[in-house]
């Protein structure tokens, strides 16, 4: 699957970039999705003509573009967007993965999550109304989730004159938001979804900005040193036992590698166990592997007999992360049931585990002023804050900003086994 | 050595590690195996999973009865290589049960019956997960769905209420009599999957290759003929060199004439599409909702 062909050569050099969108209502979130992918035409026929159908039987001029973006039923007839929809398209530079996240109903849950898996995020400014609340909660989200890259789409410039100065001060006003936030980097972008400046097409009305739009701007995000490639984790997913013939005595640990590189006769330790040994071959069933890296999916076989099951992690015996019972977790709430005090989770980690309870709340966000709050310590659906967690049997943590993969936790609630929250560990 | 995947190996490691995750969280899964492309890439990519061990699923085939002969074949010489169990869970059995009843008139079709035959099948064998190949991309409400995605005790899914799925850590819980829908190629395209297949080289049905064949042109699509198929009086049968786009009961699916007859005149075909794949199913075009409404119950 690593083995390059040379018809695949072209293929060989896209990427994969996911981002995702936020935005408040009515800022043009969906039409900007739908120009997108209009303009990249990425829409097909069949669908459009189903949209202009529509667009006609309900009085529209032009074809809405944000229908493209509809889903389920409720959706269509309500006009909002429920839950994360994902949509994909491809330019002749990269394959794009937008996870389009609701503007309003349980607008945090659904950013968190959408942003989880994202290497980029757009956030939507309505020229008209400048930096609001919903713009801070947003880049805070972004922050939190240490989404390398923002993109703060300015929108509706057309309905403002296209004005630099409009424009200039919203960008003021952003950086005010943004110096308290760690973001790594931050690009903005005047833009009209609705008429398409700047977003596939340069704007001819903004002589003024000198920048790329937006797609262009999506494509030539830099990535490359946004995985970790220094510490090697690899979470056991499962054990291959084939127990047939030419391979009866393989035991092959099949998982995927959270980060960092890892080679054939590297030194490893198995954790929490302590054991070390070699890695004495990187499998795939394309042939084996001299060193393989995240996001790889292999099996690794060790030169020696030890006990390694799910939920173990292989670490190069030098860099081990902290195999800790209880430690500090920024959470987001994501279920209508506030947790009881002292109740009972399971804790899922990196493949392992675990029962768990909070122990303690430090403090809350306001996610409106993004002030901390010690007052008020109940969560809520959607809200955000500094818990510790206690664990059963240690966890070999890392803390999110340094390993998104070893540094994030799931809490499932036992009773209806919902997941209710999702914690990055500080 | 640049340490990075292009976007093909980035989609196989995911899909990888889900099929890892269903195996690993769940006590009895199986792959929905439809004789379509993505449930055989879908199986491609359980082989690489545990390789060096075979797939550790057996294959489900939910038999509407009105089959193309070649996918058949295709299914039995799949299961031989690969030395998996079979399961059939077959349509014409629920109807002569009485679990259901057979539509009438020009348009009938076993598409909606199989919801009941597929979901006798998960309760009689007792399956917890069943790994599918729907993706995202092919239809509005499938946009929405988990990869792990929740069916309660009568197997409906609930797409308002579905557990939120964050970074890659899959909660795969469930109460007794409920299961799961797994859903290893969410993020792929209908683009990615033939570019896949190319690349594999994994071998497909000859009905995704242009053949000769005999069709009637009904909504929009030539529609294979078969016993199966009632024809109007103003429709007739003629000879048409066409290729499947996707594949499902002989009945409705819809052909395109094409003279792709190479995996790579394929892949060259499907990029400059301009229809959707779906557009020559008439099971999608029963209504706005179709997928959704079935979904909803259970569909695939």
């Amino acid at each position: 699957m690593y083995h390059k062909k040379k018809e695949q050569e072209n293929l060989d050099k896209n990427q994969l970039l996911r981002f995702s969108t936020a935005g408040s209502v009515d800022d043009g979130k969906s039409t900007l999705i739908g120009r997108l992918l209009y303009d990249s035409k990425s829409i097909f026929e069949d669908q459009l003509a189903s949209i202009e159908n529509t667009s006609k039987r309900k009085g529209h001029e032009t074809v809405d573009l944000a229908m493209f973006t509809d889903g389920l039923k409720e959706e269509r007839e309500q006009g909002i967007t429920i839950d994360v929809a994902y949509r994909y398209f491809t330019t002749p530079k990269r394959k794009f993965i937008i996870a389009d996240t609701p503007g309003h109903i349980q607008y945090t849950r659904n950013m968190v999550t959408g942003a989880s898996t994202a290497n980029a995020s757009i956030i939507l400014i309505d020229a008209r109304h400048g930096v609001i609340e919903q713009t801070k909660r947003h880049s805070y989200i972004a922050s939190l989730l240490q989404i390398p890259h923002l993109i703060v789409c300015v929108n509706k410039m057309d309905l403002v004159d296209f004005s630099e100065e409009v424009y200039n001060k919203i960008l003021e006003d952003y950086e005010k938001i943004s110096s308290k936030l760690a973001i790594q980097d931050i690009q903005f972008i005047p833009i009209s979804a609705l008429k398409g400046d700047n977003v596939v097409n340069r704007s001819e009305n903004m002589p003024w900005y000198q920048g790329a739009p937006l797609l262009h701007t999506l494509e030539h995000l830099y990535i490359g040193s946004d995985s970790n490639r220094i510490d090697a984790r690899f979470p056991v997913q499962t054990v291959i036992r084939p127990q047939r013939e030419g391979f009866i005595d393989y035991r092959g640990y099949a998982g995927r590698i959270a980060s960092g590189i890892f080679r054939k006769g590297d030194e490893v330790t198995v954790l929490p166990s302590g054991f070390t040994s070699k890695i004495k071959s990187i499998d795939t069933i394309d042939g084996e592997l001299n060193e393989a890296f995240s996001p790889m999916s292999v099996s690794i076989q060790l030169e020696d007999d030890i006990d390694v099951s799910r939920g173990d992690m292989l670490v190069r015996s030098n860099n081990k992360p902290e195999p800790s019972q209880e430690f500090d977790v920024m959470i987001c709430w994501l279920n209508n049931k506030a947790p009881q005090p002292r109740a009972k989770y399971t804790i899922m980690h990196a493949a392992n585990e675990q029962k768990a309870l909070i122990k303690d709340v430090i403090y809350k966000i306001d996610i409106n002023t993004l002030e901390r709050t010690t007052e008020d310590k109940e969560f809520k659906m959607n809200d955000i804050g500094r818990v510790t967690i206690r664990t059963t049997k240690p966890l070999m943590i890392d803390s999110y900003r340094e390993n998104k993969v070893t540094g994030s936790i799931i809490l499932v609630d036992d009773a209806t086994h919902e997941t209710v929250a999702a914690g990055m560990i500080v | 050595m640049k340490y990075y995947l292009n976007y093909l190996d980035e989609l196989e490691s995911e899909a990888i590690y889900i099929l890892r995750e269903v195996w690993a969280q769940f006590q009895n899964p199986v792959i929905l195996f439809s004789g379509g492309k993505d449930s055989i890439v879908v199986t491609h990519l359980a082989q690489k999973a545990f390789y060096p061990a075979k797939v550790p699923f057996p294959l489900m085939h939910v038999d509407t009865g009105h089959n193309f002969p070649e996918t058949i074949k295709f299914r039995d010489d799949l299961i031989k290589s690969l030395g998996v169990q079979l399961l059939v869970g077959s349509v014409q059995e629920s109807i002569d049960e009485g679990r259901v009843a057979e539509e009438r008139g020009k348009n009938a079709s076993r598409n909606f019956l199989q919801i009941t035959t597929l979901l006798d099948a998960i309760e009689r064998n007792k399956i917890d997960c069943a790994i599918g190949g729907g993706r995202r991309d092919e239809e509005k409400s499938r946009a929405k769905e988990r990869f792990f995605s929740h069916r309660d005790e009568f197997g409906q899914w609930d797409p308002k209420n579905q557990r939120p799925e964050l970074w890659n850590l899959l909660n795969g819980k469930y109460f007794q009599g409920e299961h799961f829908r797994a859903f290893p190629i969410s993020n792929w395209t209908e683009m990615d999957v033939w570019n896949y297949i190319l690349r594999e080289n994994i071998a497909i049905p000859s009905l995704y290759f242009a053949h000769e064949r005999e069709v009637i042109w009904r909504d929009g699509a030539w529609i294979p003929n078969s016993e199966f198929i009632t024809l109007d009086k103003d429709e007739e049968v003629t000879t048409k060199k066409i290729r499947f786009r996707t594949l499902g009961d002989i009945t409705i699916t819809g052909g395109i004439e094409s003279d792709a007859d190479t995996l790579e005149k394929i892949v060259q075909e499907v990029s400059t599409m301009r229809m959707t794949e779906r557009g020559n199913r008439a099971d999608d075009k029963r209504s706005e909702t179709a997928m959704e409404d079935r979904k909803k119950q259970g569909y695939f």
